[in-house]
């Protein structure tokens, strides 16, 4: 079970408080985690990555295990810990703006 | 009774603004979509407990939220916006050509007769349909393709398609506006526009009398005479008689032709409103006080309507989607400030009073006149 932590205006958007337990198949990666996501909350499509290019929206950052994971590729392998559900996949708003 | 239902969008928030036919008692909701850019809301003419929202925010990009119930719940619907082919590019800030890239919905237009059709204003300007009440969304390609888009540049605000008006007695009429292109219309449904900017002049621009590339800040209509249009341009408020084909201003006697939006009385067409801001490098009203403008004429003389309005030290600005008026007798007159007030009048503009003060900025303002 692959957990996910959302910023508070996704957690609104997806009509969910707390983390939220993914099951994911085949390699635990950025990829398969969002798109694991995005099927089961359809409504977070388009918010956190680019619609057609999946690129990262600019303001949005992905942590894992206090690595900063934004800038490594979509399809590299979260860390082991990630994979088995001991730690979460974060993804962080910027903290940024008024 | 008769009511009113004032639909306000605002840099935090969208909040619905309740109200019997005297306008005296107000009931407030809100904030729906709290801590989200709200650039507009509006409700269908066709049906009016079903609502849009368009909500936005520079970290999560844009979301449309639809209503069955007139604003008491919500439900996001789609929020796609893919340009049609590849989008080209436009005139950029320094004159280089720039990709199109959408931002934002900057206005949504629902149809006149069918709850499930709304037209999407967006910026990096373009128009886009939806004929499944907001699930899916198609861009009509005509506008950006037909031409002139390698022309278009932005303005401060980003280059926004801001305006969309409906032809009530012409299904295929549509008319759009564009900040910093100019006005288009369409006779076909939006298969095909074509730019309607003869006679306006922009001294910023290098030809100032070109075809495109003008700041036009609002257009509005009476339903009743859709051929005849005003303009409230970055500079000069303008008139057509003729559905865009030709402009003339009618500025007249107003303190400064700089200024937002403009709108129409709903039950006298030669009836306009406009709010006079200082200048384009200082947006705010002249002199510390808030006037709105009201001409009878169609424009050229203008009377201040200052009763209830701040009279000094008043900084605040009016945007160009923040004004808007009921179709009650007499009718009412509605806009909303950078410093979150809400103002209503009505009696057509003779005397104001806030309905709220205290809101954060408002982008918009619409008004639904229920039975």
């Amino acid at each position: 079970m692959i957990r996910v932590v959302l910023p508070y205006h996704l957690r609104t958007i997806a009509s969910v408080s707390g983390e939220v337990e993914l099951n994911v198949e085949g390699p635990v990666t950025q990829r398969s985690v969002l798109d694991a996501l995005e099927a089961r909350y359809p409504t977070l499509r388009g918010t956190i990555r680019d619609h057609t290019t999946h690129q990262r929206r600019a303001f949005l950052r992905f942590f894992a295990c206090e690595d900063d994971l934004s800038h490594e590729s979509p399809d590299a392998l979260l860390p082991d810990a990630v994979a088995s559900g001991t730690e979460p996949f974060l993804i962080v708003g910027a903290i940024a703006g008024g | 009774m008769s009511a009113v239902r004032v639909l306000v969008g605002t840099r935090k928030g969208a909040f619905v603004l309740t109200a019997d036919g005297s306008r005296k008692r107000w009931d407030i909701s809100g904030p729906h979509f709290a801590g989200w850019e709200i650039y507009h809301a509006k409700g269908s003419p066709a049906d009016p407990n079903r609502l849009y929202a368009s909500q936005s925010s520079g970290w999560f990009g844009q979301m449309i939220q639809r209503s069955n119930d007139g604003g008491k719940t919500w439900e996001p619907v789609g929020n796609e916006f893919k340009y049609d082919g590849v989008p080209g590019t436009h005139m950029w800030f320094d004159g280089t050509q720039h990709p199109w890239e959408f931002k934002r919905v900057w206005q949504l237009e629902p149809s006149l007769t069918d709850p499930e059709t709304v037209y999407a204003g967006v910026e990096d300007a373009a128009i886009f349909r939806t004929v499944d009440g907001g699930k899916s969304w198609q861009e009509l390609p005509g506008l950006r393709e037909h031409g002139s888009g390698p022309r278009w540049q932005p303005g401060a605000g980003g280059m926004c398609l801001h305006t969309i008006l409906l032809d009530p007695s012409d299904p295929g009429r549509m008319f759009v506006a564009i900040s910093a292109a100019g006005a288009f219309r369409t006779d076909d449904g939006g298969v095909s526009w074509r730019p309607i900017n003869r006679g306006l002049k922009s001294n910023f621009m290098p030809e100032p009398e070109a075809e495109v590339g003008h700041c036009v800040h609002r257009i509005a209509m009476h339903p009743s005479r859709p051929g005849v249009l005003f303009m409230q341009k970055h500079w000069d408020v303008m008139r057509s008689d003729d559905a865009g084909d030709s402009w003339h201003e009618v500025s007249g006697n107003l303190p400064t032709d700089f200024g937002f939006p403009i709108d129409v009385h709903a039950h006298e067409p030669e009836t306009i409103y406009v709010v006079p801001i200082k200048s384009d490098s200082e947006h705010y009203p002249p002199e510390g006080k808030l006037r709105v403008y009201r001409s009878r004429t169609g424009g050229n003389e203008w009377e201040p309507l200052t009763n209830g309005l701040p009279q000094s030290n008043c900084y605040v600005n009016v945007l160009r989607n923040a004004m808007a008026v009921d179709s009650l007798d007499s009718c009412g007159v509605y806009f909303g400030t950078t410093g979150g007030q809400v103002y209503a009048s009505a009696d057509s503009g003779d005397t104001w009073a806030p309905i709220v003060r205290d809101l954060p900025a408002v982008l918009s303002v619409e008004v639904q006149t229920l039975p």
